[in-house]
């Protein structure tokens, strides 16, 4: 198995000098089995360069999984363009909306709309289907074992673990670990706290010793102090997470947007610094990077 | 007399809307970018038709966790606070959620079993006066001059007792069979149910103290069995909780009166 990111930014496209080395699309990762299945894990505007790339390879049947369905990770579907073409075929992952009760089928159905977009729904030549991953429970896809899991976001957003050819990942969408929301003196404060840790005990349970650990990480430490509950992670909660889960190597990804390369750079020197006995591989994801595991 | 039948029950739950007091502090709280996460749970658990519902959404077989989940507390973990506030705006807005399919799961006790139980355990009185107001008052008319047990008189009435109801909604919410089993026994002495004993005792204890009676004044008598879970007969229970004035005052401010 090996995988291939084509968009790494977070939020919001960043194209420009400064974002030459990372990149400046938005979530993107492309799987390759070693059957040559293809996986699709989000459809930021990083699908536009993969989807140019599968034009050569057609025709596609691939397989998207979508972590949740904030625009980052789902504005470059209506740009994909083998979904427009008869005989690829596209199987869509995700879950459902907790407050509609709709479907994933709403990630493209909402884009489609005219005021939107030129094209609609029914144009789409290939054979396009939906399908409700539900938390936990697992499903094989082309070879490939996938467990979905839930990870504190402001909307549902899942997690995935995939295993396949011997090898697994797991890629955390977007994800920041739920805080405690009561103070040390509360009564709440010890019973939620515990909440909180078997939550976490239980992910660090199913992400042990992946090979890849694919990580939402935009903040710094001082950032996150203001950044608290936006729903993203801080390198150093990465770098704890990975370490429990003994993974591997990390990839930080979802890079904050004004984040520049020389920025993202720096970081990373710093947090080699911060932390010498890593006990993994530490990457800062960064587009077309191919990782074969 | 009609006598209510379980379906009908189950159609009126479905619509019952939330407290209008909650509806519209969700509203302020969530309309701000400032309020605290601490300040909207608050005002979720107060309300326990707003807390039934997200509760029923998190235990529908949509999430399928290994766990059935009995708080809100539990559900923020997992849903998180964004999730959760949109849950109760819609809840508040719309009233009613769509259908999600029963759950299956069990669970042990936490605190927080205790807490739901005493908030709901007493609903059903709820849904009676809401549906079937004319058997209820005759209900409590009997029970107020006869000096009986209301529950009694329910049944004579309306053919089912609230603790039935409450019973029949808990379960209809996904929260567990315990806290359900609890609850439709609050008035009895079940052997080995800590939980519906905690209730029936708080009971008497909440009346004795006059903090609230719902609608039924009679303060009963704790088994040998629930005198041998708290360790002291009922008068001395009372006097070892001391000074209740605070939690009166808490109770009160809590339910808003």
């Amino acid at each position: 198995m090996k995988f291939k990111f084509w968009g790494t930014r977070g939020s919001i496209p960043i194209p420009g000098e400064k974002t030459i080395k990372y990149g400046g699309n938005t979530t993107c990762i492309e799987i390759i089995t070693n059957d040559d299945d293809l996986i699709i894990l989000d459809t930021g505007t990083g699908i536009h360069a993969l989807a140019q790339d599968l034009l050569q390879h057609m025709p596609i049947k691939a397989h998207i999984l979508i972590t949740h369905t904030h625009w980052d990770h789902i504005q470059g579907l209506p740009f994909c363009t083998p979904i427009y073409i008869p005989g690829n075929e596209f199987i869509i992952y995700g879950g459902k909306d907790v407050i509609t009760n709709m479907g994933i089928e709403r990630a493209l159905q909402v884009q489609l709309q005219q005021a939107f977009f030129p094209i609609a729904e029914n144009n789409l030549k290939a054979k396009v289907s939906y399908k409700n991953v539900v938390p936990n429970e697992q499903f094989v896809i082309a070879g490939a074992t996938i467990t979905p899991v839930i990870l504190n976001h402001p909307v549902i957003n899942f997690g995935y673990r995939v295993d396949c050819d011997g090898k697994s990942l797991f890629f955390t969408g977007d994800y920041e670990q739920q805080f405690n929301i009561y103070e040390p003196e509360d009564t709440e404060y010890s019973e939620f706290q515990a909440m909180i840790d078997l939550s976490v005990d239980s992910l660090v349970d199913l992400i042990q010793g992946v090979d890849a650990l694919i990580m939402d990480s935009s903040f710094t430490a001082e950032e996150y102090t203001q950044k608290k509950g936006w729903g993203h992670s801080s390198y150093d909660a990465a770098i704890e997470l990975a370490k429990r889960a003994n993974v591997k190597q990390l990839f930080l990804t979802h890079h904050e947007p004004t984040r520049t390369d020389a920025n993202l750079d720096q970081i990373y020197t710093e947090l080699l610094k911060n932390y010498p006995d890593l006990g993994f591989e530490l990457h800062i994801a960064q587009e077309k990077l191919e990782i074969t595991l | 007399m009609s006598q209510i039948s379980e379906q009908e029950i189950l159609d009126c739950i479905e619509k019952m809307p939330a407290f209008p007091k909650s509806v519209s502090k969700i509203i302020e709280l969530t309309s701000s970018m400032d309020s605290s996460a601490k300040d909207i749970i608050a005002v979720i658990e107060g309300d326990p038709v707003m807390t039934g519902k997200i509760l029923q959404v998190m235990n529908s077989a949509f999430y399928s966790l290994p766990t059935k989940i009995t708080s809100i507390h539990r559900a923020l973990v997992i849903i998180g606070l964004n999730t959760i506030k949109n849950l109760a705006i819609s809840i508040a807005v719309i009233g009613v959620l769509r259908p999600y399919k029963e759950p299956h799961f069990d669970s042990d006790l936490f605190f927080s079993d205790y807490f739901i139980a005493g908030l709901l355990h007493d609903f059903g009185t709820i849904v009676f006066t809401e549906f079937k107001a004319e058997e209820f008052e005759h209900a409590l008319a009997e029970s107020s001059i006869n000096k009986s047990s209301l529950y009694l008189a329910e049944t004579k009435y309306l053919g089912m007792n609230h603790a039935q109801v409450s019973q029949i909604l808990a379960l209809k919410w996904g929260l567990s069979e315990v806290i359900a089993e609890s609850i439709a026994c609050h008035h009895q002495n079940v052997p080995n149910n800590l939980l519906s004993s905690c209730i029936f005792t708080a009971n008497q204890i909440a009346k004795q103290a006059q903090l609230g009676n719902s609608g039924n004044p009679v303060i009963e008598i704790l088994s040998a069995e629930q005198i041998a879970i708290f360790g002291v007969p009922f008068n001395e229970l009372i006097e070892e909780l001391g000074d209740i004035s605070l939690i009166k005052e808490t109770v009160h401010h809590f339910i808003g009166t």
